[in-house]
């Protein structure tokens, strides 16, 4: 199970889609006017890639190799079609307020990416895995953002009034430009934290992976087009998570 | 043949001026406009919003050159500026924490993370101003003169009603606290001519396509009456002699700042004429600053590499 474990830590820190991937700017940006709506666009997308990664990975030696991005589609689309009908049919308020987004889950880069450089290349479990961390990690990143803009354009969170009826909202953090002035801060503070974890002697940034060659790879933003042999990979992988781990541990232990 | 043949890079040629004289005589310029805001929205102390959203910019710009370990540059005056054109351009009623929050957008978010002075690359007082007025519309569209509230004599003449140019010119109506003196401002503008500051090129063209824009489409043809009114009112003056010849947000070149001072004309008459708000100068120049490196791209002379044999 530790490579399970590594796949969620992966997905919700290291390869975090929102803060260091930067893939899916386009809900990112759209919908996160209020935590509730980003909470929800996260589950949804989380649900979709969780079960294309799944299908995805038990399909990967059926799919011929010049098909796969149809087949990756017809896949996705399928899954979100359901979650679509799915939230018409039991939360409309939610589907009310993420209206055509929704169905433009089906052209997020993260769940096509995750389809191309991992689950497509991976046993079942771990691209299960996977898309568990890499959803919560989008999840947890578009919930921030609609927290901070809720909280400043709207003075509540969660729908629930959190500042004083004195406090004038800031209108434009719930409008487009908000989104942008939130996510660089929040981009900003968390690559701040990162390095100074770094500066104590953690390994955090290292994106761990690289495929076939970066033009296929989601992170080679973060990497600046260095290429790690696949064969070293996955040695570097474990290795790196085993140290994660350990990692872990000793920071639970010193807390 | 005895002269020294100094080889270095350029500038070749230095002056004694430095960005703080500039911004020094700017601010001397402004004085005008500012006293006489002061003074005309004096009922609804308007010396505070001033004295706060200036001094914000300031103590903005010290905090975040201390916090980043930069050299503090407060002394150039050039955030005096900022703060005191942001103050000229809110209205008289706006509580005064909106003014600082304004101050600490513009110092903050438009000039020093993009590197600071000559690094933004739009003009820092009136992105603030757009910023407040998405923010906070319903108070930064509420206009106050002598306890009466109403609309500003611009929003009058786009609903076809009859404004009172007179005033207009002397600055006797609505608006923010340094837009409505015509005459405090020319003054102002005259002085920053006169110094050699400002290049008439830029309010020049603006102006003069302003009004060509307005005399073709305007529906009233060449009635002076609706020209002077236009002119004289919203932040038209303010803006074209202080805040779209910016040297950090307006073009280098001649034949540049003539196509920049074009295309705020017609952007500040399309925003006008056919626009949701009666105002437009303020978006006019901010979404022109952003043309300004094409418009230097297109006019890069011959000595920098455009044109001649290839």
């Amino acid at each position: 199970m530790n490579k399970c474990t590594e796949r969620i830590f992966n997905g919700l820190v290291k390869e975090n889609p929102t803060f260091v991937l930067m893939l899916g700017m386009c809900p990112t940006l759209a919908v996160t006017t209020s935590a509730i709506n980003g909470i929800g666009m996260g589950l949804s997308t989380t649900a979709v890639l969780v079960m294309s990664n799944m299908l995805i990975a038990m399909l990967r030696k059926i799919i011929p190799d010049s098909v796969r991005m149809p087949a990756f589609i017809v896949v996705v689309a399928s899954f979100v079609t359901i979650v679509d009908f799915l939230l018409e049919g039991f939360v409309p308020s939610l589907y009310a307020s993420l209206g055509l987004y929704i169905p433009l889950i089906v052209v997020n880069c993260i769940i096509l990416g995750r389809a191309e450089s991992y689950a497509s290349k991976n046993p079942v479990l771990p691209s299960i895995f996977d898309g568990i961390g890499m959803g919560l990690g989008f999840t947890v990143g578009l919930t921030c953002i609609g927290i901070v803009r809720e909280l400043i354009g709207a003075g509540s969170v969660f729908g629930h009034q959190i500042m004083p009826d004195s406090y004038e909202p800031f209108t434009i953090f719930i409008l487009a430009p908000g989104a942008f002035f939130v996510l660089a801060c929040l981009v900003a503070l968390q690559g701040k934290i990162r390095r100074s974890l770094e500066k104590k002697g953690k390994k955090v940034a290292k994106p761990a992976g690289c495929g076939e060659g970066c033009a296929a790879c989601a992170s080679r933003g973060v990497c600046g087009g260095h290429l790690i042999e696949p064969d070293k990979v996955s040695v570097d992988k474990t290795e790196a998570a085993e140290d994660q781990a350990d990692k872990n541990n000793q920071e639970k232990e010193e807390s | 043949m005895n002269e020294k043949y100094n080889v270095s890079s350029s500038p070749h040629i230095r002056d004694r001026i430095k960005s703080s004289n500039i911004m020094l005589t700017v601010v001397i310029a402004l004085l005008p406009a500012t006293i006489f805001g002061i003074w005309n929205f004096r009922r609804e102390d308007a010396w505070i919003l001033v004295v706060v959203t200036t001094a914000a910019a300031v103590l903005a710009e010290f905090i975040w050159e201390k916090l980043m370990h930069k050299p503090v540059t407060v002394n150039d005056f050039s955030a005096v500026v900022t703060g005191l054109l942001l103050a000229l351009n809110l209205p008289p009623t706006l509580p005064w924490w909106m003014g600082a929050v304004g101050s600490v957008f513009a110092i903050i978010v438009v000039k020093q993370l993009f590197g600071g002075l000559g690094q933004n690359f739009m003009n820092p007082a009136l992105a603030a101003r757009c910023f407040l007025l998405i923010c906070f519309t319903g108070r930064m569209t509420y206009f106050v003169y002598d306890g009466v509230t109403g609309p500003t004599p611009l929003a009058n003449l786009k609903a076809g009603e009859a404004v009172n140019t007179m005033d207009m010119l002397f600055g006797f109506t609505r608006g923010t606290i340094g837009e409505t003196s015509v005459i405090a401002i020319m003054i102002g503008a005259m002085f920053l001519i006169l110094m050699g500051v400002i290049d008439l090129r830029i309010p020049g063209s603006y102006i003069v396509s302003f009004v060509v824009f307005i005399v073709l489409f305007g529906g009233h043809g060449l009635d002076a009456q609706y020209i002077t009114a236009h002119l004289c009112g919203g932040g038209l003056m303010l803006g074209a002699w202080f805040m779209a010849t910016d040297y950090v947000t307006s073009p280098i070149t001649s034949s540049g700042k003539i196509i920049y001072g074009i295309c705020m004309g017609l952007l500040t008459g399309l925003f006008r004429l056919f626009g949701g708000s009666a105002e437009g100068v303020s978006y006019a120049i901010i979404i022109s600053n952003l043309l300004v490196p094409l418009i230097e791209k297109v006019t890069l002379p011959k000595p920098f590499g455009k044109g001649g044999e290839k």
